[in-house]
């Protein structure tokens, strides 16, 4: 038993229907107690999906239990097939009709229907959502994909995006756009867009782009194997990791590389001056393994960042993670807890994080400016607009949206040169944030609080033991808000590990020249 | 007293024949309950004994994360709990022993059952009794279910508000109490009027803290301020307090019935009620005909979702000019709902719990200009061009009494004002 507040991934069940939901012509029939048709909400709500999902509740309730659960399955299934008429149909129990033993599976079998049944096994009380979605794709394609004659033409299968994924839309037209630059066109997407007919042909495909390893790298494996198709292991996240998926799939296939980088512009972005100020930032990284080992190498290598530490809720990525991480002199956080990941950013204190919808939440209370770079998804994270994580566009889409929730780098010279200004009052907060400006009244007026600063954070393991004396607390407030808290940090590290118990303008230089970089 | 009501002169749906089919239900558990009375209860932990699938739904229902560490969390049980190593009684005592060492403003905590506890036959009432003992005084450890298997949606608040009557102190004085969690400000708007017409004292269940004290005994009479209240009506009853049938206060007609039932109860002069009740009858009732403007003469159809749905379809058809084509709700108890039913005149077809593809056959083939529904079907239906009000929101906002009688037409006129001002063809 393990008491959990927020969790990053749902149960497996949810991950079978994200497969379900992204494709066409399949139904999904689940043995489940009436509250577990929340889940389609997930769907119609956050990912505004016009269709409910094709998935048939048996709803089974507390009387049904000493009656027949079983018969209520095969009714349920049957009116669905009547219904629904899918090409192929996906059967399962949710956690509670996995206690019940009915065997869907079984039972589905025996029932004679004209569309293949494909029974899944998914372990609610061991496993979680990626790992559902990983495996109920797996099951999908080793019953339907077969080996057959390669198209005359180079193809690809994209596999991976499902429903409910993280600009999986935008990012599979980002892939077409790279493969069709290179002369390769798609065979299937898959699951999401392909029906079970499209499953059947996959193996016309030349090779697979593995987009998604979290949900798409049981099925790569298979496919491998079984159909003799290789699959590619780069994630095309960021310049340098595009470039290099450029270079694999042109070792795949043996056409020329070639990468049409007319509309990138986060080279020249992260070069021109405005952005030195991001140098060196702070940033700690969380979210799903894939997601997060790109970010690492964007951070780090393209952003000029300092990774202050990394961490994934999905353990199946715990390996490369921790390697990574290693690399860069840190340890992983492997953790779904998020308090877990909620102390270790206190501890941090970053300046930027990188994650997801739970981490942004984490940063609003902690005053750390915060970008989502991964599942679990929000309604924010399908925009209308085209806004890709892989590719030429997906790099373009990165900077801006981690550099937005910064203060500008011109801005932040000017705020520091009109700080005595009422109208540029140090909690006046980066100026394309409209909520936080403060109204240049007369007298000033109650100026709109900035973040906390990390003193009066819980978890502060100097505050408290060291005071700061009137003179050194008025210099600091010179200091610009938004360098503040790691100056006021960095300071009582600097005062308590010499045993200094005061600080007083002289300590707060020496921490200063002591930190300088 | 006041005017009664006008009865339908064609008679109203109580005895109307009940459609009851049998299929996939499209509704919540009673987990989702915990996210509002977690709000109301503000000494109060809700811990869920359940699944991974329980902490999604909480979290889902939540929309958002808006409380850094909220006073709900999941026991999340696992393979070990399952298989017997784990004695589940041994576990769950010690995620509260640690649970309460972190949190030490909670007074009172909920051991809520969930489908995966119901089925192993998990037994939080002795839980709930052999931590109580634990952790007496300063916690007191209580138990439901909100699990699927039992309950549905708003049947949570039910369970849980019964769960709190049988260890009430008994206090056999002339009181009211009032039942159902609503929001602060809708609760004193309610308490305000009675007390104006000198009706005391007056107690609210559930209380915002568990050292308020609040007893009951054979003085006690109790209004229902929500329709799906059932089982803390039949706790209350057993526990010698008495019921004060009425329709419920949604609407200046609802209001004005469900005042008056009380009223009556404690002989309020008919003069004093007019007095209290004149001005904001009146303000209702502009807020509400300036809201309806757009409602008059449109057919509504409700999905099963609150059980709400009977007194929000009186409100609609009889001051809002609506006319239902499907009413449902995920059970009728015609004790509670009663006076609702009469008032809302004959026509449109009652059903009682649900099989969804049949019922989205029939609101395609009606083709109402309002479809009350969950979240899941919402947005289906608006793409196929089917106004909808998703009904949660009628239980997350303040839509009782006459203050808000406005407000709540204002949630079903809005969908239909936003269908006719949307442009996005071309000019021509």
């Amino acid at each position: 038993m393990k008491l959990t507040v927020w969790t990053y991934e749902g149960p497996p069940h949810v991950g079978a229907m994200r497969v379900a939901t992204g494709m066409k012509g399949l139904h999904y029939v689940l043995h489940a107690p009436q509250g577990d048709t929340y889940a389609d909400l997930l769907f119609t709500m956050i990912e505004r999906r016009d269709h409910r999902p094709p998935v048939t509740y048996t709803t089974f309730q507390a009387r049904d239990l000493g009656a027949d659960t079983a018969n209520l399955f095969k009714t349920a299934a049957q009116d669905a097939y009547n219904r629904f008429k899918p090409e192929a149909i996906i059967v399962g129990a949710s956690c509670t009709a996995e206690l019940i033993q009915d065997d869907p599976g079984g039972m589905a079998e025996t029932m004679g229907l004209p569309v293949p049944v494909i029974a899944l096994e998914l372990p609610s009380y061991q496993r979680k959502e990626n790992f559902g979605a990983d495996e109920t794709f797996y099951q999908i394609v080793k019953a339907l994909a077969k080996p057959m004659e390669r198209t005359k033409q180079i193809t690809a299968n994209l596999i991976g995006p499902t429903a409910l994924g993280f600009r999986h839309r935008d990012d599979i037209q980002e892939v077409t756009a790279l493969l069709s630059d290179m002369g390769i066109s798609v065979n299937v997407v898959a699951p999401m867009t392909s029906s079970p007919s499209d499953i059947a042909r996959m193996g016309a495909g030349h090779f697979n782009v593995l987009m998604y390893p979290e949900t798409g790298e049981s099925a790569a494996r298979w496919m491998e194997k079984e159909l003799d198709q290789p699959y590619t292991k780069v994630v095309p996240i960021g310049v340098g990791a595009t470039r290099d998926f450029v270079a694999e799939v042109a070792a795949l296939t043996g056409v020329t590389p070639y990468l049409d980088d007319s509309r990138l512009r986060l080279p020249w972005y992260s070069k021109s001056v405005d952005s030195t100020y991001l140098t060196g930032k702070r940033v700690f990284l969380f979210g799903d393994g894939t997601h997060v080992l790109s970010a690492a190498r964007v951070a780090r290598d393209e952003m000029g960042f300092e990774v202050v530490g990394m961490g994934c809720f999905n353990r199946e990525m715990a390996r490369p993670v921790r390697t990574l991480a290693k690399e860069m002199g840190l340890s992983a956080t492997i953790t779904d807890d998020y308090l877990e990941v909620e102390r270790t950013i206190e501890a941090l204190q970053p300046e930027l994080i990188l994650g997801t919808q739970m981490e942004r939440h984490i940063g609003k209370r902690l005053g750390i400016p915060c970008a989502v770079i991964s599942a679990p998804v929000h309604v924010q994270d399908f925009p209308a607009r085209y806004s890709p994580q892989m590719g030429i566009e997906g790099a373009n889409v990165l900077f801006d949206t981690w550099v937005h929730p910064l203060v500008m780098g011109l801005e932040e010279h000017l705020l520091h040169m009109f700080r005595d200004d009422f109208e540029f009052h140090d909690a006046a907060g980066p100026s394309h944030h409209g909520g936080h400006a403060p109204a240049a009244s007369g007298s000033g007026g109650p100026a709109p609080r900035p973040a906390d600063s990390p003193r009066s954070l819980p978890g502060q393991v100097n505050a408290g033991s060291v005071i700061w004396l009137d003179d050194a607390e008025r210099e600091l407030k010179k200091i610009p808000f938004f360098v503040r808290g790691k100056a006021r940090r960095n300071t009582e590290t600097f005062a308590s590990e010499r045993g200094v118990a005061q600080i007083s303008v002289d300590t707060l230089y020496e921490a200063k020249a002591h930190y300088a970089r | 007293m006041t005017e009664l009501p006008r009865l339908p002169s064609t008679g109203g749906c109580r005895d109307t024949p009940i459609l009851k089919q049998r299929g996939q239900r499209e509704v919540f558990c009673g987990l989702t309950g915990i996210i509002w009375l977690h709000r109301k209860m503000q000494d109060a932990f809700f811990l869920v004994i359940g699944s991974r699938t329980c902490a999604h739904l909480l979290q889902s229902a939540a929309g958002v994360m808006i409380f850094a560490e909220p006073r709900f969390g999941t026991a999340i049980l696992e393979e070990t709990d399952l298989a017997g190593l784990a004695d589940a009684q041994d576990e769950l005592d010690k995620v509260v022993t640690e649970l309460l060492a972190r949190r030490p403003d909670i007074k009172q905590l909920f051991l809520v059952g969930s489908c995966p506890s119901e089925v192993i036959k998990l037994d939080l009432a002795k839980a709930a009794e052999r931590m109580t003992q634990a952790h007496a005084p300063r916690v007191r450890v209580l138990n439901f279910s909100g699990s699927g298997i039992e309950t549905t949606f708003t049947q949570g608040e039910d369970a849980c508000l019964a769960s709190m009557v049988p260890v009430l102190p008994t206090d056999d004085q002339r009181q009211l109490l009032l039942v159902g969690a609503l929001p602060d400000v809708v609760e004193e708007q309610a308490i305000g009027l009675l007390e104006a017409m000198g009706i005391g004292p007056i107690k609210v269940l559930p209380a915002p803290r568990a050292t308020d004290d609040l007893g009951v005994g054979s003085g006690t009479v109790y209004a229902l301020t929500q329709p799906f209240l059932g089982d803390t009506h039949d706790a209350l009853t057993r526990r010698g307090a008495r019921h004060l049938p009425a329709p419920f206060p949604f609407g200046e007609e609802g209001t004005t019935q469900w005042l008056a039932a009380i009223a009556s109860e404690f002989g309020v002069a008919p003069e004093l009620f007019e007095q209290v009740t004149a001005a904001p009858r009146a303000r209702a009732r502009k807020a509400i005909s300036q809201a309806a403007d757009g409602l008059r003469g449109k057919s509504v159809f409700f999905f099963p979702d609150s059980q709400l749905e009977i007194p929000l379809a009186r409100f609609l058809t009889r001051e809002c000019g609506m006319e239902a084509v499907e009413v449902s709700a995920p059970f009728i108890h015609k004790g509670i709902v009663g006076p609702d039913l009469d008032m809302l005149a004959e026509g449109p077809v009652i059903s009682e719990g649900q099989d969804v593809d049949l019922q989205l056959d029939r609101a395609r083939d009606a083709r109402p200009d309002l479809t009350v529904c969950g979240l899941g079907l919402a947005n289906p239906l608006e793409a196929e061009g089917l106004a909808t009000k998703w009904a949660i929101e009628l239980v997350f906002t303040p839509v009782h009494f006459y203050e808000q009688a406005g407000d709540l037409a204002g949630l079903f006129s809005r969908p239909i004002r936003r269908h006719g001002l949307l442009k996005l063809e071309a000019a021509e």
